[in-house]
C-alpha cells in the first residue's frame, strides 16, 4: 500500500467546488514516489481536476495538497509547475517545429536548448533527431504525444502527470507510448499519476490504483483494488461500468 | 447655412424613412430616434461649444475633455466587462493618450493652445481610443478564449502570465491597430475624410484642409497604438489569480 512507502503526494481532505457544484469531496490519500498510479473512473467523475491540482493549475477550495510533505500552496506557482510536469490528452503545442516545443520550457526561463540536448531528449521518447526541424502540424497523433512527454522532462521533473495520453492513438502508438513512460519512470525514479480510461492499460502499466467515483475517492491501493473492489461505487463502475 | 436650409436636409431622412415603411424594415422608430438625438446633442454641443470658446477658459477646456472621457468610458467598459477593473483601465488609457497627444501637439506648438483647437482634437483622439479600446477588448477576450489549450501548456510548463497570453496579447494588438493603418493607405482614392471635407465646404483652403487632415491621420496612429498597447498591459494579468490560474469565463 501507498501510505506504508515513501509519500510523493498527499491529498488532505481537498474538496473543489465550482459555481456551487463540488467536483470533488473530501479527497484524503497519498502517492506512492517511484511509482506509476492510475487515476481510474468514470467520465466526469473529477479525474483532471485532481490532476491539475498536483501541479497547481487549480487549487482546492478547502484541503491541503503536499508535495514531498511540502504544501503546494506555498511554492511559488512557475516553481512547482516545473517540478511536477503534466502531459494533456490532447498534447497543445505552440506553432512552428519540434524543436521550438521542445525548447518552450527553457525560453520560458530565458534559457536555451542546444540541438545536441534536443536530439537526446528526442532519443529518450524513441524518435529519430530527423524531426528536429519538423512542424508540429505534420506530426502524427503518437509522434505528437511522445514531443509532449518529451517536452516535459525537460524542466527535470520528478513527478510526471499524465492525462489520458493514449486515448486518441492506435494500438501500435498505445503500446509504444506504456513502454516509454514504464522505462521512463523506472531509469529516472519518477512518481507517475496516469489517468486513463482503459482499465486494463491501468493493470498494464500501474502498480497502484485510485478509483474516482462522482468525485469522491472510492478505493485506492495496489492494482489488484481493480480485479477485487471493495467498495459497492468501485465494483459498480469496475465491473459493470463504462470503461 | 440657415435654419430652413438646414430643416430641407430632413429629406435626407425621409428617404431611409420611406423605404423602411414600404419594404417593412421596421426600422422608423429608430431612424426617427437617432434623427432627434442627433439633432439634438449636436446642437447641443454647438451651443456649448461655442461658450466655451468665446471663453476661452482652461477650466472649460478642461472640464469638456473630461466629460469626453467620461463618455467614452461609460460606453467602453461594457465590453470588457469580464476584466476586472476595467473602468479605470479604460480611464487610464485614455487620459494618458489625451496627455500625450496633447503634450506633443502643444509642447512642440504643432497647433495653438486655444479651445478650438484642443477641444477639437481631443474629440478626434479620445473617439478613437474608446473605439480602438473596444476593438481591442473585444479581440483579446476572443484570442485568449480561443488560445486557451496553449495558454494553459505555457502555464503548466512554468512560464509566467505575461508568457502564457502573449500570444493572444499581440494579436490582439495587432489587430485592433490593423483597420487604423488600413484605411489610411486608401484615404483620399476611396474617400473624403469627414473632417476635411467639412473644412473645404466651410470654405477653407484645399491644401490646409489636408494639413489638418494629416496632422489627424498622425495624431490617431499614435492613438490607436498606445491604446491598445496600454490597454493591453493593464489588462492580461487581470485574467489569471494570485496562483498564476486563468480564471474561467463564466
Amino acid at each position: 500500500m501507498a501510505d506504508e512507502r515513501q509519500r510523493a503526494i498527499t491529498f488532505t481532505d481537498v474538496y473543489y467546488d465550482v459555481l456551487h457544484k463540488t467536483i470533488l469531496h473530501r479527497i484524503t490519500g497519498t502517492f506512492a514516489q517511484h511509482n506509476i498510479t492510475a487515476l481510474v473512473g468514470p467520465s466526469g467523475s473529477g479525474k483532471t481536476t485532481l490532476l491539475k491540482m498536483i501541479n497547481g493549475l487549480l487549487s482546492p477550495t478547502s484541503g491541503r495538497v503536499f508535495l514531498f510533505g511540502t504544501d503546494i500552496a506555498t511554492f511559488e506557482p512557475t516553481v512547482l509547475r516545473r517540478k511536477v510536469g503534466i502531459a494533456l490528452q490532447d498534447a497543445p503545442m505552440i506553432r512552428g517545429t519540434v524543436y521550438d516545443n521542445l525548447a518552450l520550457p527553457r525560453t520560458l526561463q530565458q534559457k536555451s536548448l542546444s540541438e545536441l540536448e534536443a536530439k537526446q531528449f528526442l532519443e529518450r521518447v524513441d524518435l529519430g533527431a530527423r524531426f528536429l526541424r519538423t512542424d508540429v502540424t505534420d506530426l502524427s497523433g503518437g509522434e505528437r504525444q511522445k514531443v509532449s512527454i518529451a517536452r516535459t522532462l525537460i524542466n527535470g521533473a520528478n513527478v510526471l502527470l499524465l492525462d489520458e495520453i493514449t486515448s486518441a492513438l492506435d494500438r501500435h502508438s498505445v503500446e509504444e507510448i506504456e513502454r516509454l513512460i514504464t522505462t521512463l519512470q523506472k531509469e529516472a525514479k519518477m512518481t507517475v499519476v496516469w489517468i486513463t480510461h482503459d482499465l486494463e492499460q491501468a493493470k498494464r502499466v500501474a502498480h497502484d490504483v485510485w478509483v474516482l467515483v462522482d468525485g469522491r475517492l472510492v478505493e485506492r491501493g495496489s492494482i489488484e483494488v481493480l480485479t477485487e473492489p471493495e467498495s459497492e461505487a468501485a465494483r459498480q463502475f469496475l465491473l459493470g461500468g463504462e470503461k | 447655412m440657415t435654419y430652413p436650409i438646414l430643416a430641407l436636409t430632413l429629406i435626407f431622412v425621409l428617404i431611409p424613412l420611406l423605404l423602411s415603411k414600404v419594404l417593412r424594415l421596421g426600422l422608423e422608430k429608430d431612424t426617427m430616434i437617432a434623427t432627434v438625438r442627433s439633432i439634438v446633442q449636436l446642437l447641443a454641443v454647438g451651443y456649448v461649444l461655442k461658450f466655451v470658446f468665446d471663453s476661452e477658459s482652461y477650466v472649460y477646456i478642461a472640464l469638456m475633455v473630461t466629460l469626453m472621457i467620461v463618455a467614452a468610458t461609460l460606453n467602453a467598459r461594457k465590453k470588457g466587462k469580464q476584466i476586472k477593473g476595467i473602468t479605470w483601465k479604460i480611464v487610464v488609457t485614455l487620459v494618458f493618450v489625451e496627455l500625450l497627444t496633447q503634450a506633443i501637439l502643444l509642447g512642440f506648438q504643432i497647433v495653438p493652445p486655444t479651445a478650438q483647437y484642443i477641444i477639437s482634437l481631443s474629440g478626434m483622439v479620445i473617439g478613437n481610443s474608446m473605439v480602438l479600446s473596444i476593438l481591442f477588448l473585444n479581440r483579446f477576450t476572443a484570442e485568449v478564449e480561443a488560445s486557451a489549450g496553449e495558454t494553459e501548456l505555457i502555464l503548466s510548463l512554468g512560464g509566467t502570465a505575461k508568457q502564457a497570453v502573449n500570444r493572444p496579447l499581440i494579436d490582439a494588438i495587432k489587430a485592433s491597430m490593423i483597420p487604423t493603418i488600413e484605411s489610411q493607405k486608401t484615404m483620399g482614392l476611396v474617400q473624403l475624410p469627414g473632417m476635411m471635407s467639412g473644412q473645404i465646404i466651410a470654405g477653407a483652403d484645399p491644401l490646409q484642409a489636408v494639413q489638418f487632415q494629416l496632422l489627424v491621420l498622425f495624431l490617431l496612429l499614435t492613438t490607436a497604438s498606445v491604446s491598445s498597447v496600454l490597454l493591453g498591459f493593464l489588462s492580461y494579468r487581470t485574467l489569471f489569480n494570485d496562483r498564476l490560474q486563468l480564471i474561467k469565463q463564466v
